[in-house]
């Protein structure tokens, strides 16, 4: 399983905080994640082009696109962060 | 010592103070900071502030928090660290956020609470919506902050 939990804009533009979905076999990057939830989901797919800058992080550290992701991850989607 | 807390509640900066010179017998200098919400984000543009909603993700925040006062003790001889965060919704005037930094010096202390400030501006997962009288929008990372950044990598060991 991996958690996945949306942020901001992007948690409005997913209609969702949050969800679990089981781990594809085939995914084992941020960067294919991205592709996987792109290609099944279209409310992803529609969020990835309405955000120029999409930022991950995986167990709450922010991740490149080649960071590696195994079952049980937490992984985050989010625009830049807009603190202080 | 560091202290790190994001929550609704607002804060006293006076007390604030008190605990972080508590917290650093031998201090030559306390720095605070305290930000407050503008009633315009963007003078100029127009509309006024109505409301700011701030959104962060739980566990995620309080460690980039820690991480950023590391940093920054790694660069400085510090004492003492606090830094409070607040988060949901909040009014222009109202106090956003606090940085207090205890050194031997006020050198040291200055630029560390200089630092903390600009790495919470980008690097915190923080997020805020503004409602003005046309509704809702979330704010970008300003152009400035991010030229904020650039001073202290230029500077980095």
């Amino acid at each position: 399983m991996l958690q996945i939990h949306y942020f901001a804009s992007v948690r409005e533009a997913m209609g969702r905080e949050r969800e679990q979905i089981d781990s594809p076999p085939d995914v084992t990057s941020v960067a294919e994640l991205i592709r996987h939830l792109r290609s099944r989901d279209s409310a992803f797919a529609r969020m990835f082009a309405e955000h120029e800058t999409l930022l991950a992080a995986v167990n709450q550290t922010v991740a490149g696109n080649e960071q590696v992701i195994a079952d049980g991850d937490e992984i985050a989607f989010f625009p830049p962060m807009s603190g202080g | 010592m560091i202290h790190v807390s994001v929550r609704a509640e607002d804060f006293d900066v006076g007390g604030e103070y008190r605990r972080l010179c508590a917290d650093a017998p031998g201090a030559g200098a306390v720095i605070t900071f305290s930000g407050l919400v503008r009633d315009y984000y963007d003078p100029g543009a127009g509309e006024r502030v109505r409301e700011l909603r701030l959104e962060h993700y739980p566990g995620m925040t309080e460690k980039s928090i820690r991480e950023i006062i590391s940093r920054a003790e790694s660069r400085w001889n510090l004492l003492a660290a606090r830094v409070i965060h607040r988060v949901g919704a909040l009014r222009p005037g109202d106090r956003i956020v606090f940085a207090g930094v205890a050194a031997h010096h006020r050198g040291e202390a200055f630029a560390a609470a200089d630092f903390i400030m600009d790495y919470l501006k980008s690097e915190a997962p923080f997020w805020k919506k503004q409602f003005t009288e046309s509704g809702g929008e979330w704010i970008a990372t300003r152009h400035s902050d991010a030229e904020s950044l650039e001073r202290w990598r230029e500077t980095a060991d």
